[in-house]
C-alpha cells in the first residue's frame, strides 16, 4: 500500500547516510533518530556535514547511500514539495515579488487550503507581525523578516520544520532575544524543529538534544548539559565552551574512582567518566570549575601545586586567570567575583583545586587541538 | 574660495562632454528634422529644394499613404519579439542556472554574432535561406514545403532575419535578471509544495520580469524601425515602415515625407512603450 508521504508523520530516522560529491565525502555512514515533538540541533563547524544533512532530509539533495524515514514512511527519493517538511532559510529566501501576506500564504495555497487568511492572520500574531501583512519583504529589517520566514513555514504545520543557521544574519542582542522566541514558539506550536547551526551558545539555548557533528560524523549527542559535563572527545570539549586538557596517565584505581597522575601530582575521578582505552589519558576541567587559593592553604578534592598567575583579566562578573603550571602548560581558570577576596596578582604562586566529579578523561590518543581552531563566526558556505 | 570652486564644477564639467555630444549630434537634428516635416517642395526649385509652409497635412498623407507599410512594422517587429522571446528565455535560463563552468563560454557565445557585421550575417541569411542553402531542400524532401515554394523574399524571411539579429538583445538582458535571482527562493518554493512548474509560474518567472520587458524593449523598438532585413531578405511586399523612410531620404529625396514618417513612427513607439511599461508594473519589481 503506498501512502502520501505528505501526510507522513512520527520520528524522523536517518538510517546509515552517506553523501558524497565526488571524492568529498560531506556525509559518512550518519545514523540519527529524531523524536517527534523535540528541539534537536545539529552542531559543528562549516563544512562538517551539518547543512547537508538538512538538506537531504528537506529533500534538497539525495543522500549517495541510505534512508530516511519519517514515521513509517520512506522518504529517501520523495520530491521536496511532496514532504511534509518546511525549511526556515539561511537568508530567509523570502519571495521579493510577494507582499508578506503572500508569502506566508504560499505554502497553504499550493496546498488548496480553504482558511488561508484566517490561518496566515493567526500566524502573523503568533510572529507579533500582523501590521507588516501588507509590505514587501525589502521594507522589513532583518529581525523580521526571520521572523516571516518562520511564520511562512510553521503556518504549514509540516511534521518536520528545518532551521538552517536561521539567527546566523542578525547581530547579537537580537539573536539571543530570538532564540528566547523560537524556543516559546516551538513549545507553543509543538513540532519537531531541527536546527543547524555553528553556534554553541545558540544550540545550547534552544535544543533539548545536541548532535556535535565533525568530518560529516556526529562526534557526540546528549542533551546540552550532558555534552558540556562529559565530554566524550577533545572535539567536543573544545568546541563546547572551553576546556582545560591535562595529559595524564592512569595511576590504578581507589573503589569508584581512578587515580591519576598528572606530572607527578595525583588527582582522582570518577571511572565512569573516563573515555580512554588504555592507562593514557587526558584529564579535562572546565575553567569555570578551577578554584584559586594561595599556596598552602587547606582545600578538600583535588590540587595542583606548583602554579603562577600569568595573567589576570578582570571582567566584573567573574575574573580570568591564566596559570603557567610547572610542566609549562597555561590553564584558564575563571573565578567569580562573589566572596570579595581581592584578584590574584600576575606572578603569584597559587594552588588550584576542584571536585574530582567535575573531571573527564579522554583517550591519550586524542589531537586536543581539535576543535578549536574553528572560528565561530564563520559561516557555513 | 579657490578650494571650493573646482568641488561645485566638477560634476558639471564631467557632464558637458556627454550633454554637448548630444545636443550637437541629438538635439540639433531632431529640431532640423522636425522643421523639415512641416516643409513643402519650392515651386520650380530643384529636387529636395523646400520651404517651411507648416504643412501639418505631411503628417497625414504621410501616414495613409503608407499605412500598409506602418501596420507591417509593427507585427513583424512583434512577431520577431515573441519568438525572441521563447528562443532566449530557455537559453538564458540554461546559462543562469545550468551551466556551471560553461557560463562564461555561453556568454561569450551570445555575443559572438557581433564580433561579425551586422550586415554580413543578413546576407549570409540570404544564402541559408536560399535555393542552395540546406533549409529549402531539405523542407521539400520532407514534403513539408511544396516544391515552388520560397522562403527569401517572404515574411517568414524577414520576421526569421529579424528574430535572428536582436536576439542577444534580449538573452542578455534576460539572463541578467535570472542570474540575480537567489536559488534559495526558487529552493524556498519547492520545500513550500510547489512543483517545477507551478515554482516557474509563481517564483522564476515573476522575478524574472525586468529581464523580460528589458529585452522585449530592446528587440522591439530597433525591430520596429529596421530596414535592413526587409531589404535584404524580403521584397517589395514585405516592406517596413524603415524602407520607405530610406527610399523617401535617399531615392525619391522627398525630405519632408521622411521626415514627417520618421516623428510618425518615433511617437508610434513611445507610446506603446509607455502603455507597455505600465501594463507590466515592472517599477514594483525593482
Amino acid at each position: 500500500m503506498s501512502v502520501d508521504p505528505i501526510t507522513a508523520r512520527g520520528d524522523l530516522r536517518l538510517t546509515r547516510i552517506t553523501k558524497s560529491y565526488g571524492e568529498f565525502t560531506a556525509v559518512n555512514d550518519l545514523s540519527l533518530t529524531i523524536p517527534k515533538g523535540s528541539f534537536f540541533a545539529l552542531l559543528g563547524p562549516s563544512g562538517c556535514g551539518k547543512t547537508t544533512t538538512l538538506r537531504m532530509v528537506a529533500g534538497l539533495e539525495e543522500p549517495t547511500v541510505g534512508s530516511i524515514h519519517l514515521g513509517e514512511t520512506d522518504i529517501t527519493t520523495t520530491r521536496p514539495y511532496q514532504r511534509p517538511i518546511n525549511t526556515v532559510f539561511q537568508n530567509y529566501a523570502l519571495f521579493p515579488h510577494l507582499t508578506i501576506f503572500e508569502n506566508i500564504a504560499f505554502g497553504l495555497r499550493r496546498r488548496g487550503i480553504k482558511d488561508v487568511k484566517e490561518r496566515v492572520d493567526k500566524v502573523l500574531t503568533l510572529v507579533e507581525l500582523p501590521h507588516l501583512a501588507q509590505r514587501k519583504p525589502t521594507q522589513l529589517s532583518g529581525g523580521q523578516q526571520q521572523r516571516i520566514a518562520l511564520a511562512r513555514a510553521i503556518v504549514n504545520r509540516p511534521a518536520l520544520l528545518l532551521l538552517d543557521e536561521p539567527l546566523g544574519a542578525l547581530d547579537l542582542k537580537l539573536r539571543r532575544q530570538m532564540q528566547i522566541e523560537l524556543k516559546w514558539i516551538q513549545r507553543e506550536v509543538g513540532l519537531t524543529f531541527v536546527h543547524v547551526t555553528h553556534d554553541q551558545e545558540e544550540a545550547m539555548t534552544m535544543a533539548d538534544t545536541i548532535a556535535v557533528m565533525n568530518e560529516g560524523k556526529i562526534e557526540q549527542m546528549g542533551t546540552p548539559a550532558a555534552l558540556y559535563d562529559d565530554p566524550e572527545t577533545a572535539f567536543v570539549a573544545n568546541f563546547l565552551g572551553q576546556s582545560n586538557l591535562i595529559k595524564g596517565k592512569i595511576d590504578g584505581a581507589d573503589g569508584e574512582n581512578l587515580v591519576i597522575d598528572l606530572y607527578g601530582q595525583k588527582i582522582a575521578m570518577p571511572k565512569s567518566r573516563s573515555h580512554a582505552i588504555d592507562t593514557s589519558l587526558y584529564a579535562g576541567i572546565r575553567p569555570e570549575k578551577f578554584r584559586i587559593t594561595r599556596t598552602g592553604s587547606q582545600v578538600g578534592g583535588n590540587t595542583l601545586t606548583g602554579g603562577h598567575i600569568e595573567d589576570v583579566s578582570y571582567i566584573g562578573v567573574s575574573t580570568q586567570y591564566v596559570v603557567a603550571m610547572p610542566w609549562g602548560q597555561e590553564l584558564m581558570v575563571f573565578e567569580q567575583n562573589d566572596d570579595g577576596v581581592p584578584p590574584f596578582n600576575k606572578g603569584e604562586e597559587v594552588l588550584i583545586s576542584w571536585e574530582p566529579n567535575f573531571t573527564f578523561g579522554l583517550r591519550g590518543d586524542e589531537d586536543i587541538e581539535a576543535g578549536m581552531e574553528v572560528n565561530p563566526q564563520e559561516l557555513e558556505e | 574660495m579657490r578650494a571650493s570652486l573646482p568641488k561645485i564644477k566638477t560634476p558639471y564639467l564631467l557632464l558637458f562632454p556627454g550633454f554637448a555630444f548630444l545636443f550637437i549630434f541629438f538635439i540639433l537634428p531632431i529640431i532640423n528634422l522636425a522643421q523639415t516635416s512641416t516643409q513643402t517642395p519650392i515651386a520650380g526649385g530643384d529636387t529636395g529644394q523646400n520651404e517651411q509652409t507648416f504643412a501639418f497635412s505631411n503628417y497625414i498623407n504621410a501616414f495613409i499613404e503608407n499605412r500598409e507599410q506602418f501596420g507591417r512594422s509593427f507585427v513583424y517587429a512583434t512577431l520577431a519579439t515573441i519568438f525572441a522571446l521563447a528562443i532566449a528565455y530557455p537559453l538564458a535560463y540554461a546559462i543562469a542556472f545550468k551551466s556551471g563552468k560553461f557560463k562564461n563560454i555561453l556568454l561569450v557565445l551570445v555575443v559572438a554574432p557581433f564580433f561579425t557585421s551586422f550586415l554580413l550575417r543578413t546576407i549570409a541569411w540570404k544564402q541559408i535561406l536560399g535555393e542552395e542553402g540546406f533549409v529549402v531542400p531539405t523542407l521539400r524532401n520532407l514534403n513539408l514545403m511544396g516544391q515552388s515554394t520560397t522562403i527569401t523574399s517572404t515574411s517568414v524571411a524577414v520576421v526569421a532575419g529579424m528574430t535572428y539579429n536582436f536576439l542577444p538583445f534580449m538573452t542578455l538582458p534576460l539572463y541578467a535578471s535570472l542570474e540575480r535571482i537567489d536559488p534559495r527562493t526558487i529552493e524556498a518554493s519547492g520545500d513550500l509544495y510547489a512543483n517545477a512548474i507551478t515554482t516557474f509560474r509563481r517564483v522564476t518567472l515573476p522575478l524574472s520580469l525586468p529581464g523580460v520587458v528589458a529585452g522585449t524593449l530592446l528587440t522591439f523598438i530597433p525591430a520596429a524601425g529596421d530596414y535592413v532585413n526587409a531589404a535584404i531578405l524580403g521584397s517589395p511586399n514585405t516592406k517596413m515602415i524603415g524602407n520607405v523612410i530610406e527610399s523617401r531620404y535617399f531615392k525619391i529625396v522627398d525630405y519632408p515625407t521622411a521626415a514627417a514618417l520618421s516623428f510618425t513612427l518615433m511617437a508610434a513607439i513611445l507610446i506603446l512603450v509607455t502603455l507597455y511599461i505600465r501594463r507590466a508594473g515592472t517599477e514594483e519589481l525593482v
